[in-house]
């Protein structure tokens, strides 16, 4: 066991984009630190705000919501769905003393494993800096 | 009265996909395979470009819908030995050869693969040699059907009459049937699919490579096999002369492709099969100096372009513009390759550990006086009648062409023309 | 939930070394046997091997497996694999979970194998905890249309109208300018054949007379796709063409005054407002050209058919069909102001412009303008670009064709000018396949072939006749000086004009490269990630004629599937309606498959609300169970639940 603090990230990745980028980060042998738990959603809309709070007041370090970029959903504008209710998700941080870099909202496309990898790697980096959540016990 | 059934002969990616697409119009389908397993070539290669998708991976779900598929009657280890008849009503006999195992009883436990005497012992041609196996076998793990058969040019009982047959003992269904005889079925059919696909090309050709004389000079076959976890080392490149590992490795392109003493046409897939199987050397190894001796590189597929790029300015890969014109064997087994050096200049001599030689393809033709003759190109590829309009359909009415017997080809465009020809069979059978 | 005791089997796959040899297989194997339900943990090399299928489908029953979780690749590759094999053995298929520890762990982990091993176990168990809340789901089987659309009058999409059509099917073909054979018929010739793409173009299109079930729309676009595989319904609106079919006499092309540049030919010929782009073009009668029509009625006059209507407005068109094939083709390339002298002369030609030039029926009748002294093709113009910064955008695809584009005509003007000097100046000859013959043939007939580095390109210096261009070769290490009569520059493709559109009218993915994404590069190239909807021909990539001919076939036979069968299977993913709905009703306004309607009922007495979901109309995305405050609306197969369960799962550590 090593000191140095190591943030967990729960990611929820549309099928259609970000679950697929990640799958192709894979494929293209992109590395990024193993701190990323993914989920798999059908859409980036389909995330109750209640699952994203759940989270990070249970012991999450952060949370990534990932879904296909503007004009791209499967569904057709589920994700633009997703980024009013992210906004909504912000001022709910705010409520409960989480700092905003502890959740974000990324599109990342089917083609692009490079920046999925590169999404929590910064992620990573920065919730180290920033610390472990104030929700984690012990 | 057209019969609504076709004909599809060649069980390899082509075929596959010409069979399936004709199945799920609720088409009945034979598909005849002369090997023990449907597959085909690309169930011998490790990963695939552009994306390095390991190809078991991708293969498996066609191999299992194929073999699975209600309308789908898979023949293996059978071969076409007569068509007649017309377009809409062809008559076809096929010889199924005797695998000396039922396959209805056969559970594919490899148990007999196990204590064959043979075992390890007979040239394993899924391995292209690289490895041995038995006179019973099962060509690969992911095999359809995955069934034993017993080779009888090699099997002891049935070339000498003298065995201890702990194959049968050991087989606890009791499928094996050292007496079991070839059958002849005639198949009535309203269109044939041919997707007979390729083979490699002799390298002997090229006597200068030392191909077969020489213990390290390898097919761009052979090393996907070495690379395959599945593969006869468990996906470790080891020489075959001493099994160390290769620290330096030449990769020669264009043999007997783009060459006036042996076939004039590109083979189109080898290039980037070549940068592929190099990558992947560096990632087994990154240490590993990989050098690709090219004429032209011929990245023009969807995203191989991008994959070159990346061999070059992330991987390391080293690409010389030139032809090797000999080799020569040290005492200790490693390779002086010389050659010209275009860009470069002069003439390079390397010392190296491994040659693999992109060796080019040429065609699996159909038997001669199997009854129907398909007009070839120059090139002794399968044609279509005039495929500016029609890139399947070949001269004869109802037969139809797709893969690399059409001519050689990658992955996706053989999946693409084995989906055409599907097309195309299946508006004839649908006729009224 | 039931009675019924749960018990899962858990799969750990080694997928060769390609997990086995990051992950400790082993280790995760016995994890997964000790968490709670996990009745059975096992491993297996190739977990999609047929053995290990089997393997799955025996131990359901002998361990009487209720729910079954594989750890291996992405769903994406094997979830129906292992739902047909827990079919198999007698379970629901939607009791079946997969924890994706290639893709997701083992292949970006490789350097931390202990972190990568503990990663997968957690992964499987948030599989676990998902799968302890799975519900058996049932697909319902709807009717599809028996209709295709096929959008783009290219060849390939020619080609899939006229299979489909053939095949017994309805077809309806949409091409958005109002003359059918798309780029192809532009060109002058085609390689190892006397026949001309305009001939071969000619014979699809006569296919399509003989059909009778076969609609063609000239001058549509979609704009609007709603509903899914089956039942599509296609809003389309159409330009005017200003004409009805006549038998193009061509009276009212000879009376009007007004002329233009023939954009057929690269404005290297002049057309009238109304016109033809060329004789034989289909269908066979005119068009006007709004853009430069002066309404002043000779053409109205001088037609004895009364065909012209000069005041046609829009029109729209719905249509509903069971699944389309999309065919819109790629645009060549045109090169920057001043890109190797392009627009500085009429000496520098692209590919496609040599093309009408070489035409013997075109507008030059085959002539290059001028003395023909040296003519130099520059290979690569547009193509293989090399980003100078991370956020420039560049064509670094090969376009596939050029080079035999460019050799083909290299013979053909040596064949014209035996004296004439021709040059290709490439960087690699990318004649691939059977085109190797025409490089042969071009080095017999003397064509000079001089490499050059892409680093180094070519310069070309604009003179007044023709241009000086410098070419360091690689071969020689010299730079050569060649004073050029024509230069040609060997474009090469980008995603069609239209592509941005098409896109989001279909709901399509772009690839990195910017054309149209398939499903699977290699193994499923025709499909896309709208069921139902197939790409052919060069909006996929570069292709040649007889590529892109193959691929409308082969989309045709994708599009055949469904339509024979006559029914699909509908995915059971649907959002479904919870008791705790009170009718609030505010997921109805999100909804994007507008599938949400507001109802009421009695119960004891009193009127109560509630929302119901229309099944066909769903897609499943779920923004309704996000809205509801109440846990009103679900779902099925990615409930609250089950989300909830494995976010608290990644939590236990």
């Amino acid at each position: 066991m090593t000191d140095e603090f190591e943030p967990l990230i729960v990611a929820f990745c549309c099928n259609w984009c970000a679950y697929a980028g990640a799958d192709l980060a894979g494929v293209s042998r992109k590395k990024y630190p193993p701190n990323v738990r993914i989920i798999r959603v059908m859409c980036s809309d389909m995330v109750h705000p209640n699952l994203v709070m759940n989270a990070l007041t249970k012991g999450a370090d952060g949370v990534l919501i990932a879904g296909c970029h503007p004009g791209d959903c499967h569904y057709g504008g589920g994700n633009l769905k997703a980024e009013e209710r992210a906004n909504a998700i912000m001022l709910m941080l705010e409520d409960f003393g989480l700092e905003p870099e502890r959740f974000r909202l990324e599109w990342i496309s089917t083609s692009e494993g490079n920046k999925f990898a590169k999404v929590v790697s910064e992620m990573v980096a920065d919730l180290k800096k920033l610390g472990p959540s104030p929700y984690k016990r012990g | 009265m057209t019969q609504k059934k076709a004909l599809v002969i060649g069980g390899g990616i082509a075929g596959m996909q010409a069979s399936l697409d004709l199945a799920d119009q609720g088409i009945k389908v034979y598909l005849v395979e002369r090997n023990p397993s449907i597959g085909g070539n690309m169930a011998k290669l490790d990963k695939t470009f552009p994306t390095l998708d390991c190809a078991a991976c991708i293969i498996t779900p066609k191999l299992v819908d194929t073999g699975g598929h209600k309308n789908i009657e898979l023949l293996t280890y059978s071969e076409v030995q007569n068509i007649t008849g017309e377009a809409g009503a062809f008559k076809v006999k096929v010889l199924k050869k005797a695998r000396f195992v039922d396959i209805d009883k056969c559970t594919g436990c490899a148990a007999c693969t196990q204590v064959c005497v043979l075992k390890n012992k007979i040239l394993d041609e899924h391995n292209e040699g690289m490895g041995k196996r038995g006179a019973a076998y099962i060509p690969f793990p992911q095999a359809v059907p995955l069934k034993a058969t017993i080779d009888p040019e090699h099997c002891l009982f049935l070339t000498k009459g003298k065995c201890t047959m702990k194959c049968v003992e050991a087989c606890g269904p009791g499928a094996i049937d050292h007496e079991q005889k070839p059958e002849e079925v005639t198949l009535a059919v309203g269109s044939i699919i041919v997707a007979t696909g390729f083979k490699l090309e002799d390298p002997a050709k090229k006597p200068e490579y030392g191909y077969g004389v020489y213990d390290n000079v390898i097919t761009s076959l052979q090393i996907e096999r070495l690379l395959s976890p599945s593969g006869p080392t468990g996906g470790e490149v080891k020489r075959p002369s001493d099994g160390e590992h290769p620290k330096k490795v030449a990769f020669l392109q264009c043999v007997c492709s783009r060459d006036l003493n042996t076939n004039i046409y590109c083979s189109r897939y080898c290039c980037m099969q070549a940068i592929k199987e190099a990558i992947l050397l560096k990632e087994h190894n990154p240490d590993v100096e990989v050098t690709i001796f090219y004429i032209d590189i011929r990245a023009f597929g969807k995203g191989y372009e991008e994959l070159y790029n990346r061999a070059k300015d992330e991987f390391g890969v080293n690409f010389v513009k030139g032809r090797i014109a000999e080799i020569h064997e040290k005492d200790d087994k490693s390779l002086v390759t010389i050659g010209e050096d275009i860009v470069g200049g002069g003439v390079v001599e390397s010392k190296v550990d491994l040659v693999v030689l992109s060796v080019g393809v040429a065609p699996v033709p159909l038997p001669e006086g199997i009854g129907i003759e398909i007009p070839v190109w120059r090139d002794n590829f399968y044609r279509a009648k005039n495929q500016y309009v029609d890139a399947v359909t070949t001269d004869i009415p109802g037969v139809f062409v797709a893969g690399c017997a059409e001519s050689p080809k990658d992955i996706p465009d053989s999946v693409t023309q084995g989906s055409a020809a599907a097309m195309r069979a299946s508006i004839l059978l649908e006729e009224k | 939930m039931t009675e019924e005791e749960l018990r899962v089997g858990v799969y750990v796959c080694h997928c060769g070394t390609n997990i086995a040899g990051v992950v400790d297989v082993d280790a995760v194997v016995e994890y997964a046997a000790s968490l709670p339900n996990v009745v059975h943990a096992t491993k297996n090399m190739y977990m999609c091997s047929l053995p290990a299928q089997s393997g799955i489908k025996e131990d359901i029953k002998k361990h009487s497996l209720n729910r079954v979780v594989v750890a291996s690749c992405t769903p994406k590759m094997h979830e129906p694999t292992f739902r047909a094999a827990v079919q198999a053995g007698g379970l629901n298929p939607f009791l079946y979970e997969q924890a994706n520890i290639r893709e997701h762990c083992a292949w970006v982990h490789a350097d931390q194998p202990e972190r990568a091993t503990e990663k997968a176990k957690d992964l499987v168990r948030m599989a676990v905890a998902k799968a302890r809340l799975l519900s058996p789901l049932n697909p319902k089987k709807i009717a599809v249309i028996r209709s295709a659309l096929v959008v783009g009058g290219g060849p390939a999409g020619l080609r899939s109208a006229a299979d489909l059509a053939s095949r017994g099917f309805e077809v309806s073909l949409i091409e958005k300018s109002h003359f059918l054979g798309g780029n192809a018929v532009r060109s002058a010739s085609l390689p190892f054949t006397d026949q001309t793409p305009r001939e071969a173009a000619a014979v699809l299109t006569d296919a399509l007379e003989d059909e009778k079930n076969i609609s063609v729309h000239t001058g549509y676009e979609a704009e609007s796709l709603n509903g899914y595989l089956g039942n599509f319904t296609i809003s389309l609106v159409k330009k005017p063409r200003f004409v009805k079919e006549c038998s193009n006499c061509g009276r009212c092309i000879a009376v009007c005054p007004v002329e233009t540049d023939n954009e057929f030919d690269y404005g290297l010929s002049m057309r009238k407002a109304i016109y033809m782009p060329y004789d034989s073009a289909y269908p066979n009668y005119p068009a006007i050209d709004m853009s430069v029509c002066k309404k002043c009625g000779e053409c109205v006059n001088a037609c004895a058919e009364s065909a012209i209507d000069l005041e046609a407005e829009d029109e729209k068109l719905d249509l509903s069909v069971g699944a389309v094939v999309i065919a819109t083709g790629a645009k060549n390339y045109t090169p920057k102001d001043g890109e190797f002298g392009w627009g500085k002369s009429d000496r520098v030609l692209s590919l496609p412009v040599l093309e009408r030039v070489l035409d013997k029926t075109g507008p030059t009748k085959g002539r290059l303008k001028g003395k023909v002294e040296n003519v130099v093709f520059i290979g690569c113009v547009g193509s293989r670009q090399k980003k100078t910064s991370e956020e420039e955008k560049v064509n670094e695809y090969c376009s596939r064709i050029c080079c035999t584009e460019s050799v083909k005509n290299a013979i053909h003007i040596k064949d014209r000018h035996p004296d004439a000097g021709v040059f290709y100046l490439f960087r690699d000859i990318r004649t691939y396949g059977r085109d190797e013959y025409l490089y042969r043939e071009a080095l017999e007939k003397g064509v000079v072939f001089i490499q050059f580095e892409g680093d180094v390109p070519p310069e070309v210096n604009v003179l007044k006749k023709g241009a000086k261009v410098v070419v360091s070769d690689v071969l020689s290490r010299e730079s050569f000086e060649i004073p050029a009569s024509h230069v040609v520059l060997a474009t090469g493709f980008e995603p069609g004009a239209d592509a941005d559109k098409v896109l989001e009218v279909f709901k399509l993915n772009r690839s990195a490269d910017g054309f149209f994404q398939e499903a699977h590069i290699k193994l499923r190239p025709l499909e896309t990630s709208t069921e139902g909807v197939f790409i052919a021909g060069a909006c996929q990539a570069p292709k040649n004629l007889v590529e892109s001919i193959a691929s409308g076939s082969a989309a045709a036979a994708k599009a055949a599937v469904p339509l024979s069968m006559g029914e699909v299977e509908l995915d059971p993913a649907k959002a479904m309606v919870t008791e705790f709905c009170d009718g609030c009703a505010i997921c109805i306004d999100p909804c994007l498959g507008k599938a949400i309607t507001l109802v009421e009922y009695e119960k004891d007495g009193e009127l109560k609300k509630t929302v119901e979901v229309n099944e066909a109309l769903c897609k499943g995305c779920g923004v309704c169970m996000a809205t509801c405050p109440k846990k009103g609306i679900d779902v099925r197969h990615f409930t609250l639940d089950q989300l909830q369960a494995m976010v608290d799962a990644a939590l236990e550590t």
